[in-house]
């Protein structure tokens, strides 16, 4: 029993992103004892990701100066741990892949800070090596990936797509076009609600400047990649005219879905597919708070606020909390202002054909999924859904192409092995040495 | 400027049993990709490699000094290393 490794925290941070940094060092500096849980080898989250040799990372001062607060605030950052499941009593369990190790954490207050990942559309050609997410090759490339010479068409939709094709380009890549389905109306709405957002209006022009030669092409998406073992060009269309763009890569992504696996399995309730909270981040499981784009994709500013009003809240300095709301209103505003500018064009669910893979750890196609009523049907007649990714990746297309909500989350969260699940403590034990803590 | 242009320390590891030089701290999945070697094969024979390049969507898994389902986009390159194609 006493070999088993259980970690108390006055306050424990899912997520080591711009809103768990954020919470944790808000939470630390009024006196909490805080611990920090990423799956990541290092903080950051996607957004501030590591590069191999950060030549450009060095010069982006909202990260530089939220890492250095939370290094400050002395807490302790626990990365390369995968969250699995909660246990009894406010406990939860994370696996260290690196070491096939499973622990267990207990808390009093629990912030969730899981971030969002990209939402992929299927559409034929899309599972050929060559085709990446737009912010999966951003990662990659910070992984030591080269794209040096690479000639790339940067597709799908998004604020994020600027963003990657500037660093592509900057890493060395030709970037051929950047395709966003939004029109070009519905991104001038954007473009002038942002001048009350005047820093990242600067953004998105400094983004655009870098790409002055690029053809930033709206109302714009791709309709096949093209290759027999690999990629050899991107078939891009207006609904008017359909071409072909020749290229190395495609990254393509259309926005983004939070990453609510984890709150919906402790119960945390949610409204649009995002966690509901109060106005200090509190979810509808006590002593459970939610940060950044688990409640609502609306950015780095908003992770930023929100993780701060939690952290303050968490740590009973609701009044200091109370000073940001405004703030945080504001952001949450140009948030929904993203979801208006980038909804879906109703054409990009009429790109898969009946062949087309939907669920890429199972080898789904389109064919099989629609003569299926509901996604459990679809799960238990086609294994769409029933891979390794647990559904993360095809789940978001389904819902997009069949309007099939995903209902059930179970433990584990993500898939492990089964004799590291089998040497780990059981509840009952859990339990008991929670006891003598 | 390109990011491999920085001064980094090489090192040696085993990709489906070629030996090649990497930068110390290279993601697996970014040698994989360098070689344009699939980290995979799906259940039907497709090639797959990283995707999603956060952890999530599992196509970069591969077999990572005799362990399967490995994620290599997390997974930082160490000095002796043996990534195989999984299938």
């Amino acid at each position: 029993m006493s070999s088993i490794p259980m970690r108390y925290s006055e306050i424990l941070v899912v997520g080591a992103g711009p809103a768990g940094l954020a919470a944790a060092t808000a939470a630390a500096s009024a006196g909490a004892q805080v611990t920090v849980l990423d799956d990541n080898p290092g903080c950051g989250g996607q957004i501030w990701r590591s590069g191999v040799a950060s030549a450009n990372i060095a010069q982006d001062p909202a990260r530089e100066a939220t890492i250095r607060g939370f290094r400050d605030s002395k807490t302790s950052l626990l990365a390369g741990r995968r969250v699995i499941d909660s246990g009894p009593s406010q406990t939860l369990r994370t696996y260290v892949e690196e070491t096939g190790v499973i622990e267990t954490f207990t808390w009093d207050r629990l912030i969730l800070a899981t971030g969002a990942r990209e939402r992929f559309l299927p559409f034929p050609g899309w599972t050929l090596p060559g085709v990446f997410g737009a912010g999966g090759l951003q990662a990659l490339v910070k992984g030591g990936y080269s794209v040096a010479g690479k000639r790339i068409v940067v597709a799908g939709t998004g604020p994020l797509l600027l963003a990657v094709a500037a660093h592509l380009q900057e890493d060395g890549a030709e970037i051929v076009a950047v395709a966003e389905q939004a029109g070009l109306s519905s991104m001038l709405r954007f473009a002038t609600k942002l001048l009350s957002h005047p820093a990242k209006l600067m953004q998105g022009a400094r983004y655009r400047a870098t790409l002055n030669r690029v053809p930033y092409r709206t109302g714009c998406w791709p309709v096949v990649a093209e290759g027999s073992a690999k990629l050899a060009g991107v078939r891009l269309t207006n609904g008017t005219h359909t071409w072909t763009e020749l290229c190395d890569l495609l990254a393509c992504g259309f926005h983004l879905v939070p990453n609510t696996e984890f709150a919906v399995l402790l119960g945390c309730k949610l409204k649009d597919d995002y966690v509901a909270v109060d106005p200090t981040q509190k979810t509808s499981v006590e002593n459970v708070y939610c940060v950044g784009e688990p409640t609502g994709i609306a950015g780095l500013d908003a992770a930023l606020v929100q993780g701060e009003i939690a952290g303050l809240a968490a740590a009973k300095r609701e009044t200091q909390a109370q000073a940001l709301f405004k703030r945080r209103d504001r952001e949450r505003a140009f948030g929904k202002g993203l979801d208006r500018a980038f909804a879906l064009r109703p054409e990009l669910r009429t790109l898969a054909q009946p062949n087309t893979i939907v669920c890429r750890c199972e080898d789904v196609r389109y064919a099989q999924l629609q003569s299926q009523p509901s996604w459990t049907d679809a799960k238990l007649q086609t294994r769409c859904g029933m891979g390794p990714c647990q559904g993360r990746i095809c789940g978001p297309a389904v819902q997009t192409l069949f309007g099939w909500q995903n209902t059930s989350i179970r433990p584990p969260i993500f898939p492990i092995p089964l004799s590291a699940l089998i040497s780990a403590p059981t509840s009952s034990e859990i339990t008991q040495l929670q006891e003598t803590l | 400027m390109p990011r491999d242009s920085s001064p980094t320390d090489r090192i040696r590891i085993w990709l489906n049993g070629t030996s090649i030089e990497v930068s110390e701290g290279v993601m697996a999945s970014a040698a994989f990709l360098a070689a344009e070697v699939p980290c995979r094969v799906s259940v039907t024979g497709e090639s797959r490699t990283a995707l999603c390049g956060m952890g999530i969507c599992l196509e970069c898994r591969a077999t990572v000094d005799g362990i399967p389902h490995r994620r290599t986009c997390q997974l930082p390159c160490r000095d002796g290393m043996r990534l195989e194609t999984q299938s």
